[in-house]
């Protein structure tokens, strides 16, 4: 029997085990085979697509569709796969609103885009289904090259350098590969272990090893990763969580948003994460949503957002603001915390109300709270890297750094958004100028 | 609402629509539910000689193709002509037309081609109370192996043979329904008309492949393996239809002979243009078994709407208003230019107008940085594929140049006078415009 939904304090358990089930299922359920072809043959083909533009990685939309719809779903998955290897993820976190779905003409037209986020995931889970790994590793090339992190950056960089040929090692500071994919997204977004899965099938392709619980700066240095292998890519995101700066940040009840996801992620019985009775969420992020809307699926009672911009600055889309406030999160802007009240643990958070230049108003409110997740950011951590680029290793176009044989991509490396898409991306282009770096010198 | 009462040779129905020979009008419980469901008329499953009946495949009968969402845009039978007894057929006919009165009903038939055949036939017919008789000289399968349906249909010396003998036995008026399996639907129409037909109706099904397993290496619809060409009808035969109808209609030979027309009548829309381009009434066959009995409902309201927004006050004010119209490709005027033209505010940006044209036709859209799609005049024929491909209705449009504007592809000024080919110099063979004299 649940507890009571009114108990205060972080305690599991506050709903029936079939809440669990209903909340963190799929956000989006997976198209069947008619209504993807239904889906498929409202796209035009555009000429020079639009989508096709805003797609990071570069995926030839229109074509993959109509491969779709001629009924060969494998063929589109190769279109994707060739281009982005993790199109199965992306296909379930992307924020296709503002990117390839925002620019489709008939969103623009109707306001009723073309469904490729799902389309994608028909074709990519079509193949996957079947245990296809679609590539073959290239002859030996004798390089070896090591791969700081397996999130998306690390295993698109390593799955590329293994296809070409390259001998991979990845290093990841957590027991399991995926990074953020395993670790940092919202369990509705990618449930029954699709991370896994997907790294996995990734891994068909041969010529990678992976190397677990090893972080770079505390069991091996960057210098001897140079030492010991031809190139180095670094995709080791980000580990470090911005603080509040507010009075009484440290009280018990206070924790960073990543932890509680991470946890959640990696819990196999979702009735046994504690939660609070009264959640405030302090960020304006995917992970800020994420935090929130899985905080109030877990029975939170209230849960607020609050974030210290308008709505319009809000990194986390529309689409994801509105899930947050369709789930019953409150979103609460222009206001900046000033202070965390309570004997030991937390009881109440105080915020200041914010004009548009940040400038405090002197109006103040306060929230009750019994737990606080902080996600207001995360910076690079580690000595030793090469230059930054204000927070972030500078990389140029094609991710190498300033220290020569070193690239870098994803979360830790300057420009991009901070996207799964975006790293898989970076991580692909960087390695095929390590791929071309490598086999000039050998020839 | 207007008055949709038809009068076809001396059939009067409430309604022009009537059910074509075919699945759904093989029994009587079928046929209450049209005429129920408000079919003007139906013309019965085509009947066949007394004895044993023929026998059908007990596998599929047809296949299909589709367009978005399964809609079914073109189906063909393997099914032949009615495979219960003459006598059942006879019996239910004239049951439903003594309940049904004000309906038309009309009897298909076809028997081999003797004379003594249809001389038994006919009399049996005639006593079921039927309006006519529609002889089926078009199914495409099976049947015309035995010599019979479009194997008659396609030499119209044994059509006009057979109308004769039709004529000359029975009372009822004929129809002879014609088959799409030939070069020129003219010979089999003219052929019907000296033999003496009061009508004909047209088109029967194509000749057809639906598709094929890629499996199993044979054609759609199969049976145990192996599969054979079937009649083709639905949406996708309307074009041919409505050009073999129009044909017969402004042909002098044919001129006047009233016509049924049919092929891929799916909406109230289609059996309008049937109408306008000759057709005295339509017969409807794969709208009804796609969508059931029904949508004549639709099709009464929605013909009934637009004549009266014609102010047309019965059917035969616009049967043949399109035939004028039809002519042949040299007495088009040449002197007749348009240009595409792109309504930016509908414009979506989708390209396709411009990869159809710079791909496959003549370069006259140009494509801007910021996906603005302009019609190069200068390279403009007016050939329509841009509106064609166009996904957007009515956002290009082939917009006529008045005369006295320059035409930027030639260069020349429009004129306002008309000329053909006939007349044009690089026709070889062009009669010299002859002068009058002045006086």
């Amino acid at each position: 029997m649940a507890r009571d939904v009114f108990e205060p304090g972080i305690v599991p358990g506050r709903l029936e085990p079939q809440n669990y089930v209903e909340g963190f299922s799929d956000l989006h359920p997976p198209l069947d085979e008619h209504e993807a072809l239904v889906a498929a043959d409202r796209c035009y083909f555009c000429h020079d697509a639009p989508c096709m533009t805003a797609c990071p990685t570069d995926i030839d939309i229109p074509l993959f569709i109509r491969q779709i719809a001629t009924g060969t779903p494998d063929a589109a998955a190769k279109t994707i796969l060739s281009q982005n290897i993790l199109g199965g993820m992306c296909a379930r976190v992307c924020p296709t609103e503002t990117l390839c779905e925002e620019v489709c003409v008939r969103e623009v037209a109707e306001g009723k885009p073309v469904l490729i986020g799902q389309l994608q995931r028909y074709a990519t889970d079509h193949l996957m289904a079947q245990g296809v790994h679609p590539f073959e590793r290239a002859a030996p090339t004798g390089k070896r090259v090591a791969v700081v992190g397996a999130g998306p950056a690390g295993l698109s960089c390593a799955h590329r350098l293994a296809m070409l040929g390259h001998d991979v090692e990845i290093i990841d500071a957590r027991p399991k590969p995926g990074g953020l994919n395993e670790y940092g997204i919202a369990a509705y977004k990618t449930p029954n272990g699709f991370a896994q899965a997907e790294v996995n099938w990734l891994m068909q392709i041969g010529g990678i090893t992976f190397r677990h619980e090893i972080a770079v700066g505390r069991d091996v240095t960057l210098e001897e990763l140079k030492a010991d292998y031809d190139a180095v890519f670094l995709g080791m995101g980000l580990v470090g969580v911005n603080a509040l700066g507010a009075e009484g940040e440290d009280k018990a009840g206070v924790a960073n948003a990543v932890d509680f996801i991470s946890e959640l992620r990696q819990s196999s019985d979702l009735s046994g994460v504690p939660i609070g009775r009264d959640v405030v969420v302090i960020g304006g992020g995917m992970t800020a949503v994420d935090a929130a809307v899985q905080a109030k699926l877990l029975g939170a009672l209230n849960v607020t957002l609050v974030y210290r911009r308008g709505r319009d600055r809000m990194n986390a889309s529309v689409f994801e603001q509105d899930l947050a406030a369709s789930k019953g999160v409150r979103i609460v802007t222009h206001a900046v915390p000033i202070a965390v009240h309570g004997n030991g643990a937390v009881r109440e958070i105080e915020f200041e109300y914010v004009d548009e230049a940040m400038k405090g108003t002197g109006e103040t409110l306060r929230l009750q709270a019994d737990q606080v997740f902080k996600a207001i950011g995360q910076t690079l951590l580690g000595d030793g890297l090469p230059d930054l680029d204000g927070r972030k290793i500078k990389v140029d176009g094609t991710g190498r750094t300033s220290l020569e044989g070193v690239w870098a991509g994803g979360d830790c490396a300057s420009g991009g958004d901070d996207l799964t898409v975006t790293a898989v991306a970076e991580g692909r282009d960087a390695a095929m100028d390590i791929h071309t770096t490598l086999m000039g010198a050998a020839g | 609402m207007a008055d949709l009462r038809s009068d076809f040779i001396g059939i009067k129905s409430p309604n022009p629509f009537w059910l074509a020979s075919a699945p759904p009008t093989d029994k009587e419980y079928n046929v209450r539910r049209a005429y129920e469901a408000g079919w003007g008329g139906v013309v019965w499953k085509t009947l066949g000689m007394e004895g044993p009946p023929v026998v059908n495949v007990n596998g599929p009968r047809y296949g299909a193709i589709w367009g978005a969402d399964r809609r079914l845009l073109g189906l063909n039978n393997i099914e032949l002509i009615t495979d219960r007894p003459l006598e059942v057929n006879l019996r239910e006919m004239k049951a439903v037309k003594r309940d049904y009165p004000d309906r038309a009903l009309i009897a298909s038939i076809m028997v081999p081609c003797e004379e003594e055949a249809w001389k038994a036939i006919l009399p049996h017919v005639e006593e079921t109370g039927a309006d006519g008789i529609e002889l089926n000289f078009g199914c495409p399968h099976g049947m015309a192996e035995r010599g019979m349906g479009s194997a008659v249909g396609q030499v119209p010396e044994y059509i006009e043979m057979v109308t004769r003998w039709c004529k000359m036995y029975t009372r009822m008026p004929v129809i002879v329904k014609l088959t799409p399996n030939i070069t020129n639907v003219l010979y089999p129409a003219e052929a019907a008309k000296r033999g003496g037909a009061d009508a004909v109706s047209l088109i029967n099904t194509i000749n057809s492949i639906t598709s094929v397993d890629l499996d199993l290496f044979a054609p759609e619809p199969m049976i145990d393996g192996k599969g054979t060409h079937g009649g083709y009808c639905g949406p996708a035969v309307k074009p041919i239809a409505l050009n073999m109808v129009a044909e017969i209609a402004r042909n002098p030979e044919t001129h006047g002979l009233p016509i049924s027309g049919i092929g891929g009548v799916t909406t109230w829309r289609d059996a309008a243009e049937f109408l306008a381009l000759g057709a005295g009434n339509v017969q409807v066959c794969t709208a009804a078994m796609t969508y059931g009995f029904k949508v004549v409902q639709e099709m009464i309201s929605g013909l009934s709407e637009y004549m009266d927004e014609k102010g047309m006050t019965s059917v035969d004010q616009l049967v043949g208003r399109a035939v004028p119209n039809v002519t042949d490709w040299n007495q088009l005027n040449l002197n007749y230019v348009a240009k595409a033209k792109i309504d930016q505010d509908l414009c979506i940006s989708c390209g396709r107008c411009f990869a159809a044209c710079e791909d496959t036709s003549h370069q006259a859209i140009a494509m801007s940085e910021d996906r603005t799609f302009t019609v190069i005049e200068e390279e403009c024929v007016a050939c329509n594929l841009c509106v064609n491909v166009c996904p957007v209705e009515d956002c290009i449009s082939m917009e006529p140049l008045a005369a006295g504007a320059t035409d930027l592809r030639t260069g020349k000024t429009v004129t306002p006078d008309y000329a053909n080919w006939t007349t044009h110099p690089n026709n070889p063979s062009a009669k010299v415009v002859e002068v009058e004299p002045a006086e």
